[in-house]
């Protein structure tokens, strides 16, 4: 790894710890080289000096100063991201908000919170429980993903069916312009004049600015739960269940689907009751009040047995935890079986799932690899786990020519490119299969009016040469980045 | 996949766009001056019409922007579904996603805005432009869907639109009543609305049957009683920060949890942030340098 221009001798640096405390100010090359990195595939990122501010003030700080010396800006959260998002290029300075990490206010009764952008998903929740409310959007990543990340990546989860992913619960937030400006988009109290300048920013990849406070909308918990653990001898009939489900008008909490492997590592792994003699089980929640959510419960359970599944209803909260367990243990569970994997996310209608599966597993058995499903299935969010060991020779060209035939095949019916993880550098360059050269452009004003000098995490989202914009040097993706 | 795009009737639209001279396109005129008016030889335009394409397993519908949202309705009442739109005699599907009015279930139902999933537009340039995608959820790429609900057409022209459907709830009540409309969002689990005029209050509860029932018990134990719907609104949107603060100017309704109020009289509302007015004239500047789109109307000044 390369990192040409930043050095502890650096102006750029000195001008950076004019704003924020030295310790807080990071040139050396280990720690450039760690935020070189997310949790994709990618390497081979080059950052410049590492900022870790506390404040809004600091964050404008750091960008004048980048400006000032002609510098790109990555915003970047707890680096969970899977698409590259935040991977720096050319080394741009890197404004990592997890120190900003407070719940700044609670207001119960309007169920909103302004949080930092730092803050962890799960905290959030957490700190919220007591008064009977959550923060709707779980990504598997919730642990350890950040709130600000959630924003940058417009972030689902499986609890996104019914209520939406991140930007319906997001009234508004304070965002810092790569003008150096502070600025509030949206309105928390839920109705602000003019554009829906908030909408367009959440979901922006760290590409129009770098959030810094957040007012988020708070969801009740539900006064009745029912959890149902699927289980169907053949992929097609689970798939066919999920689509007979939301065609009978029904749309569950969440409805989350698991392919054989992944059962069988999961259960080896957290012993979360799985049948492991299943081809496939599917985990429906729906939750509301009492009477709606029997009847609803009722239903699936119908639905699933007259395509010969097997059903199995969470009897209390602890059975129902350790079924989520097992949900989201599922990534954890794969180092069993291969020492890395590559995690796809695209989309389908949800009535074309059994298809688009039974193509997967085609594609990847031409290829050479293997495959878990662990999956959105309500939504149509299809997880496509490529399981290899990079140390096999030419293994990572298959696992990107099967990645490929995957994104294409989802197109094919209908479906989009990524469902939550976003666009970042992963699927750059698979834009245009999705969108003509003026729905790109259209995009590239949209962001250049937030940021007119592409200033704010470059070469990210956008193919080169979709702006009509001149091409910043830095779009290009360097060598060795692509894993 | 829902239908294909009405390539045809698309081609026709943005043919009779064109990319030269001021032009407004006309839906259902329930809202034709909302941000201002178009001057008077601006040249109208009207978008293609019809439902494209319906698949009910999906939940997701395609159809022309000149669509009466009643016959919208009309279609997803036949197969027990609905879209989060105000069902407004005469307005067309483009019109209410232009304007970006939720009406008043959005405590409930959620924002207007995020009914939209793709959307296909004229740009200024008379050329089509595709935004967002026909899935339920999607995230390739920036979310222009979000900056066209309520662009009062300044930035495109929306053509054709996919738009998210809900099932019907089977049932559905108003109550009305002089509790306290915080009391009743704490006791209540998801009422659709709650309205409040500062001495009465209004609220709708839909769902299944026996848990609109217990809900309605609940709040009828709170002092509300069944009626038969909501009050009428008066004439003027504003911020509810704004009526908290200028009570004594006349009767309101305030939309609780959503931020709105309807007044009886125009409300002092204070000005923009400057830098969110400069990102509006960017974004138009960006869009439509030349102000050809919906010339007059502004969506800053649409309250």
């Amino acid at each position: 790894m390369r990192f040409r221009r930043t050095t502890k001798a650096d102006p750029l640096v000195d001008d950076l710890r004019r704003v924020l405390p030295a310790d807080r100010v990071r040139a050396a090359s280990l720690e450039r080289s760690i935020m070189g990195r997310d949790a994709s595939i990618f390497e081979g990122g080059q950052a410049g000096p590492v900022c870790f501010p506390i404040s809004t003030e600091e964050v404008q700080g750091c960008v004048d100063a980048a400006r000032r010396h002609g510098r790109a800006v990555v915003p970047r959260g707890a680096g969970t991201g899977l698409a590259g998002g935040s991977v720096p290029l050319d080394e741009p300075v890197v404004v990592v908000t997890t120190k900003m990490n407070r719940l700044l206010s609670v207001d119960v009764d309007q169920r909103l919170a302004w949080v930092q952008p730092g803050m962890i998903n799960l905290d959030l929740s957490r700190a919220i429980a007591p008064h009977g409310l959550h923060f709707a959007p779980d990504p598997s990543s919730q642990q350890v993903c950040s709130l600000g990340g959630n924003v940058g990546t417009n972030a689902g989860g499986p609890h996104c069916l019914a209520h939406g992913v991140t930007s319906a619960h997001v009234q508004a937030a304070e965002v810092v312009l790569m003008s150096g400006e502070a600025v509030v988009l949206g309105d928390p109290d839920g109705w602000a004049p003019g554009l829906d300048l908030r909408g367009a920013y959440v979901g922006s990849e760290g590409m129009m600015g770098i959030t810094t406070a957040i007012a988020v909308r708070l969801t009740p918990n539900p006064p009745a739960v029912q959890t149902l653990l699927l289980a169907f001898d053949s992929v097609d009939a689970a798939a066919h269940t999920v689509s007979a489900v939301i065609a009978d008008g029904i749309v569950p909490a969440a409805i989350e689907m698991m392919d054989k492997n992944i059962i069988w590592a999961v259960e080896n792994f957290v012993g979360a009751g799985f049948p492991t003699d299943a081809a496939a089980v599917v985990i429906v929640e729906v939750d509301g009040l009492p009477g709606g959510v029997t009847a609803e419960a009722d239903r699936v359970a119908e639905l699933a047995e007259e395509r010969g599944g097997r059903v199995r209803r969470a009897a209390d909260d602890q059975e129902r935890a350790l079924i989520w367990k097992g949900r989201k243990s599922a990534f954890g569970a794969i180092a069993q079986i291969k020492p890395n994997y590559y995690l796809h996310d695209t989309v389908v209608p949800r009535t074309r799932l059994a298809e688009v599966m039974n193509q997967v597993y085609e594609i990847v058995e031409e290829h050479d690899l293997q495959v878990m499903n662990v999956f959105h299935a309500g939504d149509g969010n299809l997880h496509p786990l490529l399981l290899y060991d990079r140390r096999e020779p030419g293994v990572m060209e298959r696992v990107h020519a099967a990645g490929s035939a995957i994104i294409e095949a989802s197109l094919a019916v209908g479906g989009v490119l990524s469902g939550e993880h976003g666009i970042g550098i992963e699927k750059r360059d698979f834009m245009p299969l999705m969108f003509s050269e003026a729905d790109l452009d259209a995009q590239g004003r949209l962001r250049r009016a937030f940021d007119p000098d592409e200033m704010a995490n470059p070469g990210k989202v956008l193919p080169t040469g979709a702006s009509c914009a001149d091409v910043n040097a830095l779009t290009k993706v360097p060598e060795g980045v692509w894993g | 996949m829902i239908g294909d795009k009405a390539g045809a009737a698309l081609e026709s639209f943005a043919a009779e766009v064109g990319s030269d001279d001021a032009v407004a396109v006309v839906g259902g005129r329930t809202h034709w001056e909302v941000g201002g008016s178009c001057p008077e030889e601006t040249r109208l335009v009207r978008a293609p019409t019809g439902v494209r394409g319906f698949d009910p397993a999906d939940m997701t519908i395609r159809v022309g922007a000149a669509t009466p949202v009643t016959e919208l309705d009309a279609a997803l009442a036949e197969v027990g579904q609905r879209v989060n739109l105000p069902v407004l005699p005469g307005a067309t599907v483009g019109g209410v996603l232009a304007v970006g009015r939720d009406d008043v279930h959005a405590l409930g139902r959620g924002r207007l805005r995020d009914a939209l999933l793709e959307a296909v537009y004229v740009a200024d340039d008379g050329g089509l432009v595709t935004a967002g995608g026909p899935t339920v959820k999607n995230v390739s790429g920036f979310d222009l869907c979000r900056l066209l609900v309520g662009s009062l057409g300044t930035l495109g022209l929306l053509g054709e639109v996919i738009l998210r459907t809900w099932p019907r709830p089977a049932t559905q009540q108003w109550l009305a009543g002089s509790c306290d409309p915080a009391e009743l969002r704490r006791r209540l689990f998801w009422p659709s609305s709650i309205l409040w005029n500062g001495q009465s209050v209004w609220v709708h509860l839909e769902g299944h049957e026996s848990d609109v029932e217990a809900e309605a018990e609940l709040a009828q134990s709170l002092g509300c009683e069944p009626t038969d719907g909501p009050p009428p609104l008066p004439d003027y949107r504003v911020p509810t920060g704004v009526l908290e603060a200028d009570e004594s100017s006349g009767s309101y309704v305030i939309q609780i949890g959503t931020g709105l109020a309807y007044a009886a009289a125009p409300c002092p509302i204070p000005d923009p942030d400057p830098t969110v007015v400069a990102l509006h004239r960017r974004l138009k500047a960006e869009f439509d340098p030349r102000g050809r789109l919906n010339p007059g109307r502004d969506p800053l000044a649409a309250s």
